[in-house]
This record gives C-alpha cells, sequence and structure tokens, in this order.
C-alpha cells in the first residue's frame, strides 16, 4: 500500500524535475524509489491489519502485494532497460507518465471497488496511450497511439457500461457486496446483470488482448517505441491479470457458468489465430506482440479453471512473472539489435551468435523461456496451468494448447537459428551499454533461477 | 549420494569445459568423461554388493506442495543404461579428435550437459524429474545438430526439434493425468512412480489408452518408430557425426528405456488391450526400413535406416511385455549402441579419408589397410548379430520373445536378421571389397585415436559376445523387478 504512495509521489516529483531542475537526479531517484516500495512490499507481507484503505475502497492482501511485487520487479528491470528513452526530449513528462502508469497498474492489484477498478485502469491507459505516441514525429507512432486510444476508450465504455448494469442487479460498487449479493441470491438474478458481467468481460478481454479483441495490439506494439512496447506487453498485461482474476476468481465465480464457456472459446481462438498469425511475421517486434496474446490465452486458461482457489493464482503469478522477465529479455535484446540496424525484421538476428555471443546466448534462454523448454521459467509457467486445467472440464483446451505451443516453438526458434544459423553479409558490429549487459546477465539468471526453484513463487499463498 | 554425483560430475564437468580453449577442451572433455565412467563402474561394484544402499538413493524435496521430488535411484534397469552411456560419451569424445570444430569449448561443453541429462532421464524417479531431463537432453543434442551440422541444417535440425517436443508434451499430459489421479487415500497427489503406477492401474481401460498412447507417441518419436521415424534420417545424416552417435547410440535408448520403465507399467490394460497395434507397427517398420536401406548409396544414411530396424526390433521384444523379450530389449539396447557407435565412426573415418561416403564410388579399400578392414569386419558382424558377437544375445532373446507373443510376429521380425545381413554385407563389398577405386589409394593408414576407438568397441563387441552373463544377469534381474508390475 505505501508502494502506491512511494510511486505516486514520484510521479510528482518528476513534474517538479523540470521546474526545479534536477532531471540529472531523476533516474536515480525512480530507481530507488522503486525499491524501497518493493521493501515496503515486504513488510506488509502477511499484515492482516489494516489492509482496507479509503472506506474499503482498496484492499491489499497477500495477494495484491505478490502482484505488485511482480510489478515492480518488471519496472525495475524495465527503468534499466529504458535509460536512453529517457535522454531524449520531454524526459520528465516521460517519467511522470510511466509513473503514473505504474501507480495505476498498482491500484489494478488492489482494488476492492468497481470504481477503484474503472479509476486504475484508466489512470494505466491514458498514460499508455500518450507514451505509444511518444516518437511524436514518426507516423507509426502516431497511428499506434490514435488507434489505442480510440480502441481502449471504446472498451472503456464497455467496462462502465457492465458496472452500470452490475450495480444496477446488486445496488453495490463493492466487490464483497456484490459477491455475497450472487451468493444469496441462489441464481435468482435479473437478465441484465449477465449482460452485465459480460460486458465487463469484453472490456477485460480488450485490455488484455485475446482474441477477437485483439486487433488494436499488434499495430499498437509495433508503432510504439521499443520499449514501450516492452512496457505493454509486461507491466500492463500483469496489471490486468490481477484485475481480471480478482474480478473472475473472486467476485463472479459464483456465476461461472454464464462466462466459462464464452472464455473458452476466446482462449481457444486466440491460442490459434495469435499463433498461427506470429509464425508468419517477418517483423519481430510483430511476431513478440502476437506471441503475447497466446500467453494471455494461457493466462485466462488459469482464470477459466477456477475452482482450484489458490492454485490458479499462484499459477498466473508465476505465469506473469516468468512471462514479463522473459520479455523484457527479449526486448532488450531486440532494442539493441534493431538500434544498429535500424528495423527489427528477423534479418537483424542473423549471425548475432558471432557477433555477440552473449546477446545471443540470453536471447536463446529468454527464447527458451517463452516457448516453454525446461528447466526454464516459462516451462513450469506452463505446467503449473496444465496442472489447473487437468482437473476442469475444459481438457481439450489443453490439447489445443499443446498443438499451438508446438507452432509456438517454429516462431520462437526462428530467430534462434537466425542467430545461429544464418549468416551476416557486412559483419557489422553490435555494441551494448554496461548497464543492458547487467540487466541480461540478471534477467538470465532469473529466469534459470525461477525455474531450477519455483517453489519460492508457487509456494508463496501457502 | 554417489548417485548424485553421477549426475553432478557431468554438469560441472560441461560448465568447467566452457571455460576452456583450442585444444585443451577436447582433452579437459576426455578426461573429465572418463573420471565420470569411473564413477559408474564405482556404484556398479556398490549395486552388485549392496543393492539397498542409501549411496544408490538420492530423494530430496523440489516442489513440495506438488509433490515434485529430485528423485533418483539406481536399480538394475537404470544401472545398464547409465552404464552404456558413460562408457560412449568418452568414445564419442574420442572419435572426435581429427575433426577440428569451431569453439571447441562450447561443442564438449554441450557433449557433457547431454550426458548429465541422458544420466538423469535413466536414473529418475519421479515422473516430473524424469520429464525435465527428457526435455532438457533436447536442447544440447539441437544445439550441437545446428551449428555444427551439415547444409540444410537449420531446416531438419528443426524439424527434428518440433517432433520430439510434439511428442514429450504429449507424454507430459499423460503424465500429468495419472498424477492427478494418485493419492486418493492419502489424498496426497505424488510423482513418485511408483505411485504413478498404482495411479495408472486404477484406470479404467478406457482412459488407460489415453494415456498410452499420449505417453507413447513421445516415445514412438523418439526412437523413432514407423510412421513417426521421418525426422530421423535427415537428422542423422545431416548432425556432426558425435551428434549422430549420441543420438543414435544413446538419446533412441531413451525411448525404449522409457517404454521398459514409463509405460508399460502404468498401463497394463491398455497394453494387452493395443499392444498389438503398436507391435504391428514396430515389426512393420523393421520390414519398411530395412528395404529402404538396401537401396541407400550414402553409407551414413544406411547405417540410419538399419538403426530404424533394429530399434522396431527391439520395441517389439518390450512390447510383447515377457521375461525374454524385454530382456534381449536390454541386451540390444547395449549391443547397438556400441555397435553403431563403430559403424557411425567408421563412415566418418570414410568420409575423412576418401572424401566420400557414397558406395558407388568406393571399393577395394582392404587391399590398402588391412587392419581396418578387419576392424570393419568386426563391428559389421557385431551388427548383423552374428554368434559370438555381442547382438547375437539379445537379438536372439529378442526373437524368442516375440515368437512367444505370436508366431507371425516373430516370422516377420525373422526378417531383420536376413534383410540386415543383406545391407550389412552388401555395404562391406561394395567399400571394403573388389576392384580397387581411385578413392581406396589415397586412403592411408588411421590415426591412432579412431584406431584405439574401434579397438575398444572391437572389444567390447567380442567380449559381451563370448561372455555376456554379467550384463544379461543385470538384465535379467531389471526384467524381473519390472514384469512383477505390469502382471
Amino acid at each position: 500500500m505505501k508502494g502506491l504512495f512511494i510511486i505516486s509521489g514520484l510521479g510528482v516529483l518528476a513534474m517538479l524535475a523540470e521546474i526545479f531542475k534536477f532531471k540529472k537526479l531523476l533516474y536515480p531517484l525512480v530507481l530507488i524509489g522503486i525499491l524501497a516500495a518493493y521493501v515496503t512490499n515486504f513488510m506488509e507481507w502477511n499484515n492482516n491489519t489494516n489492509i482496507e484503505m479509503f472506506a474499503n475502497m482498496m484492499r491489499f492482501d497477500n495477494v495484491a502485494l505478490a502482484f505488485s511485487g511482480v510489478i515492480l520487479v518488471t519496472a525495475f528491470f524495465w527503468f534499466i532497460l529504458a535509460n536512453d528513452y529517457f535522454e531524449q526530449d520531454h524526459v520528465t513528462d516521460h517519467f511522470a507518465l510511466v509513473l503514473f502508469a505504474l501507480v495505476g497498474a498498482i491500484m489494478l492489484t488492489g482494488f476492492s471497488n468497481m470504481t477503484t477498478l474503472f479509476l486504475g485502469i484508466e489512470i494505466l491507459s491514458i498514460p499508455m496511450y500518450v507514451l505509444a505516441a511518444s516518437r511524436k514525429r514518426d507516423l507509426a507512432s502516431n497511428e499506434a497511439g490514435f488507434k489505442y486510444l480510440i480502441m481502449g476508450s471504446f472498451a472503456s465504455g464497455f467496462l462502465l457500461f457492465g458496472i452500470a448494469l452490475i450495480y444496477g442487479a446488486t445496488g453495490s460498487f463493492d466487490l464483497m457486496a456484490i459477491r455475497s449479493f450472487i451468493s444469496h441470491s441462489q441464481g435468482d438474478l435479473p437478465a441484465f446483470f449477465y449482460a452485465g458481467v459480460l460486458m465487463v468481460l469484453v472490456a477485460m478481454l480488450f485490455k488484455v488482448s485475446a482474441a477477437p479483441f485483439h486487433f488494436w495490439a499488434p499495430d499498437v506494439y509495433e508503432g510504439s517505441p521499443t520499449v514501450i512496447t516492452a512496457l505493454m506487453s509486461t507491466i500492463v498485461k500483469t496489471a490486468a491479470f490481477a484485475a481480471f482474476m480478482r474480478l473472475f476468481l473472486v467476485v463472479f465465480g459464483g456465476v461461472n457458468e454464464s462466462w466459462s464457456m464464452v472464455l473458452a472459446v476466446v482462449i481457444a481462438l486466440s491460442l490459434v489465430v495469435s499463433n498461427i498469425t506470429a509464425a508468419t511475421q517477418q517483423s519481430v517486434k510483430r511476431m513478440l506482440a502476437y506471441s503475447s496474446i497466446s500467453h494471455a490465452a494461457f493466462m485466462l486458461m488459469a482464470i477459466l479453471a477456477n475452482q482450484r482457489g489458490m492454485a490458479s493464482v499462484s499459477a498466473i503469478l508465476y505465469y506473469s512473472l516468468a512471462y514479463s522477465v522473459g520479455s523484457i529479455a527479449a526486448f532488450t535484446v531486440l532494442y539493441n539489435v534493431s538500434k544498429a540496424k535500424d528495423n527489427a525484421n528477423i534479418e537483424a538476428f542473423n549471425g548475432l551468435g558471432k557477433r555477440h555471443p552473449f546477446m545471443a546466448a540470453c536471447m536463446v534462454v529468454a527464447m527458451l523461456s517463452l516457448a516453454g523448454i525446461p528447466i526454464t521459467a516459462g516451462f513450469f509457467a506452463k505446467y503449473f496451468i496444465f496442472s489447473v486445467m487437468i482437473g476442469t472440464t475444459f481438457k481439450w483446451l489443453i490439447i489445443l494448447a499443446i498443438l499451438t505451443s508446438a507452432v509456438g516453438v517454429y516462431y520462437y526458434f526462428k530467430v534462434i537459428i537466425a542467430m545461429y544459423f544464418k549468416e551476416e553479409d557486412g559483419e557489422q558490429e553490435v555494441t551494448m551499454e554496461t548497464s543492458h549487459v547487467l540487466l541480461l546477465a540478471l534477467t538470465t539468471i532469473f529466469t534459470l533461477a525461477l525455474g531450477i526453484v519455483p517453489k519460492y513463487v508457487i509456494e508463496i499463498f501457502s | 549420494m554417489l548417485v548424485g554425483l553421477l549426475i553432478i560430475v557431468p554438469l560441472i564437468a560441461s560448465l568447467l569445459v566452457f571455460f576452456t580453449k583450442g585444444n585443451t577442451s577436447r582433452t579437459v572433455a576426455l578426461g573429465l568423461s572418463v573420471v565420470e565412467f569411473i564413477l559408474s563402474l564405482v556404484v556398479l561394484f556398490q549395486f552388485k554388493h549392496n543393492p539397498a544402499s542409501a549411496d544408490l538413493m538420492l530423494n530430496c524435496p523440489w516442489v513440495e506442495s506438488l509433490g515434485i521430488h529430485f528423485a533418483v535411484s539406481v536399480d538394475a534397469l537404470s544401472m545398464l543404461m547409465v552404464l552404456l552411456t558413460t562408457f560412449l560419451v568418452p568414445l564419442i569424445i574420442l572419435s572426435s579428435f581429427n575433426t577440428s570444430y569451431e569453439k571447441p569449448n562450447s561443442f564438449y561443453g554441450l557433449i557433457l550437459l547431454m550426458q548429465m541429462a541422458l544420466v538423469g532421464v535413466f536414473t529418475a524417479n519421479d515422473g516430473f524429474l524424469f520429464y525435465v531431463f527428457w526435455e532438457l537432453a533436447l536442447i544440447p543434442i539441437y544445439f550441437i545438430c545446428l551449428l555444427w551440422g551439415g547444409e540444410n541444417r537449420g531446416r531438419i535440425t528443426f524439424k527434428f526439434f518440433v517432433y520430439t517436443l510434439f511428442g514429450s508434451l504429449f507424454m507430459l499430459v499423460g503424465l500429468v493425468y495419472l498424477y492427478n489421479h494418485t493419492g486418493f487415500e492419502t489424498g496426497i497427489k505424488s510423482w513418485a512412480v511408483t505411485d504413478l503406477y498404482e495411479a495408472g492401474k486404477s484406470l479404467n481401460l478406457e482412459q488407460q489408452s489415453v494415456v498410452f498412447w499420449c505417453i507413447f507417441l513421445a516415445f514412438g518419436i523418439k526412437m523413432p518408430i514407423f510412421p513417426l521415424h521421418t525426422w530421423q534420417p535427415d537428422t542423422y545424416v545431416n548432425a556432426p557425426t558425435q551428434g549422430t552417435m549420441l543420438l543414435s547410440g544413446i538419446m533412441l535408448k531413451m525411448g525404449t528405456f522409457g517404454l521398459i520403465k514409463w509405460l508399460m507399467p502404468m498401463t497394463p490394460l491398455a497394453l494387452a488391450e493395443w499392444g498389438w497395434l503398436a507391435i504391428a507397427l514396430s515389426v512393420f517398420g523393421i520390414f519398411y526400413a530395412s528395404c529402404i536401406a538396401i537401396v541407400q548409396k550414402d553409407y551414413k544414411r544406411l547405417i540410419a535406416y538399419s538403426s530404424i530396424a533394429h530399434v522396431g526390433l527391439i520395441a517389439a521384444g518390450i512390447l510383447s511385455a515377457n521375461q525374454q523379450g524385454i530382456q534381449g530389449a536390454l541386451m540390444q539396447m547395449l549391443a547397438h549402441g556400441v555397435n553403431v557407435v563403430g559403424l557411425f565412426l567408421i563412415a566418418d573415418i570414410l568420409m575423412r579419408h576418401t572424401g566420400t561416403r557414397e558406395m558407388e564410388k568406393l571399393g577395394g579399400i582392404r587391399n590398402m589397410n588391412g587392419n581396418f578392414a578387419v576392424l570393419f569386419l568386426i563391428v559389421m558382424l557385431g551388427s548383423v548379430a552374428l554368434p559370438l558377437t555381442n547382438g547375437f544375445v539379445g537379438e536372439f532373446l529378442l526373437i524368442n520373445g516375440v515368437y512367444q507373443y505370436g508366431a507371425w510376429v516373430a516370422a516377420f521380425a525373422g526378417l531383420t536378421v536376413i534383410l540386415g545381413a543383406v545391407y550389412m554385407l552388401r555395404s562391406y563389398q561394395a567399400i571394403m571389397l573388389g576392384e580397387k577405386r581411385d578413392s581406396a589409394i589415397a586412403f592411408g593408414s588411421l590415426v591412432s585415436t579412431d584406431k584405439w576407438v574401434l579397438y575398444i568397441i572391437c572389444f567390447a563387441i567380442i567380449a559381451f559376445g563370448v561372455y555376456p552373463k554379467p550384463l544379461n544377469d543385470l538384465a535379467e534381474e531389471g526384467t524381473k523387478a519390472i514384469l512383477t508390475y505390469i502382471k
């Protein structure tokens, strides 16, 4: 909870930095602030008193703390990756926007009221719209921001309408009140309540870019600056899933028969569409965008398997951590490779194994993790999802997930093959800053360590 | 603890080798793999004297809440496979001394990493751990084939990877399904192999059949069994010689070993119901691969197809689920591992000395190098299972085993012996005998490391052909232990 205040404070500080001229100090301050927020998360762990804040609008229980922990860890990594981004123009604006997006993300992990849900989503989304368009002289970046804004507002409209309908049926914005209303009604709920639930579902599916609400994602991902793409595919996703989980596991768990079949179809569609489309991409950035849809589908499977209680929650937690760390590593390599080559096509990776063996090796680990090969974190992430799914009636989804995973291996390995098999014509040197070398080393060790000792994350709630 | 060392030593060795440079890599790798072989002999000694010793078991929790343990142990079955692995890896490393690979530290590091994963697969006693090692073995061999392979290696190694990964994922589903049915009485789910056996037996026929085919798919692709074999010939031919040796000598045995330990005891009902189909596929594979081997022009490709034929017979023997069949399969797995490494080394020597593996362009080498001719002859006879070579014991038991299952199977399976002799003898004749071709004139004498590897292999072929008892006793013991679970 205190973490939320620290990050908000940092955001305000970033805006003041322009006026009081301490721009140079901002970067170390932000890194320290994120670490401090992370430490307060630790101190609040297992503290069961005073977790309800603002007249029960927010509730920072262990689940919220764990997810905001994932967000903060990813944010820390992300700031190391994005150090260049804060050396161009509008430095303080960029800082402030990213920090406010983080505030929104952390709110989404700990909301306990429909209004704070909406606030969180908007606080997260509005800075993201601007950030997507932040390479302001670039047509693609402008298009990305605009597309994201239009589609995002549309989804927010759905969310509001859904919330209104649910409020109409239950008479409350409070999640616990809605939950107890559902359990007391014993199936005797008005039809417009179900409509509300489905509208909220659609809005959330839009935010996590699941098919068929995914059409914005590839264009936005490709047009935005690479570091912002990294931000969108890690922190925004994690936050959206934390919110999704709280809504559909905790609140609407009682009416799961009304949405589970819809969700199953969405997952099946996402798995097929994303993996098959990703396999045909030439641009690595676009490929990662489609692959993020398939990862979203995997995490949705854990929500679908909702009867397993905490097992689903820790599976999603583990998955989002593994996926975020793997993505940050992949984006770091992509950023450094495309900086030298000025395009993000798969050919840019040709011969990287010879040109920069360390970068290539880290990319291999990241790709193996995203593809879900033991003993990386990605494998355990997929395994935990399978193990919660196998107890449900949706076993066919597991088979589909396996088939599409095999397709996934195809496009992740395309990168590996390009790095080690394809020859580079004009031996171009690739250089990397020390901070990025450290970041890659850190994420690689993290990915392997998560795979070797998964119990520290998966048993976190027990 | 000893068994833990068996896994850790190659891991440390591979890390050490990664930090060496140039020719020291291969020396260090060879030295450390010999250390591992000696260690496995120590384990064997321990096993012979005190099979229940705590040194042969290791069981520590990995993810306690999910019942996953790092549980490894050595029994008769895994002892045989560990011995095969630790015996072959030094030979494989030694056989590479005359080829200079780029980045030798990565090459030998990956071989040793592979050894770690293989030993892990053979000793794992926890289903989850087995799966992790199984997949882990795939990564080093993929990179060995990708980085040091021949033309088209990108496409071919990729096909290999996707094929095997696809099968493994189905195996994972099968295993998870079994895992979910464990612990009905205690309420505690477990990945321990004996618990999975229990869980498998508690299923009805329909459920067992699903599990059977899911897991069979993984093993069938790895071996490979017809019609899942299409990745194999290209991969074998394109991989560097040492990669091919690892693939055919040891990795192939992961599949057959898996059938024995990780499939048949879990699904006895499904085995009784579907065994005929699996056997029919295996046996048809023998015939099919042998016929294709006969018309091959490239010697390495010929051996690749002969490997499919041999493994078909091994699989048929295992699936017939009787004492002779499984025991014979174990013996044949050992013999095939040793012989095929010898054959691939011979193919490599031919390539290095004459620049071609095409049998039409070779001929008359015997006149130039009689020593090589004799060594080649011994390995070749071991491969066609002449009595008094190591191949004979296994093949005899195997045919005996499948005969008990059904005479028609034995009749078909017996074709391997005849067809195997046809393509093997013909290839020997084409390469070594006949008129002296241009390629033979430049043949010259063998380098000492090649000679040593072939001496050791020939010694093993004859020694275990004349006196197979020590291995046979182990195989018998291992088979009996498994059969108590199946029956």
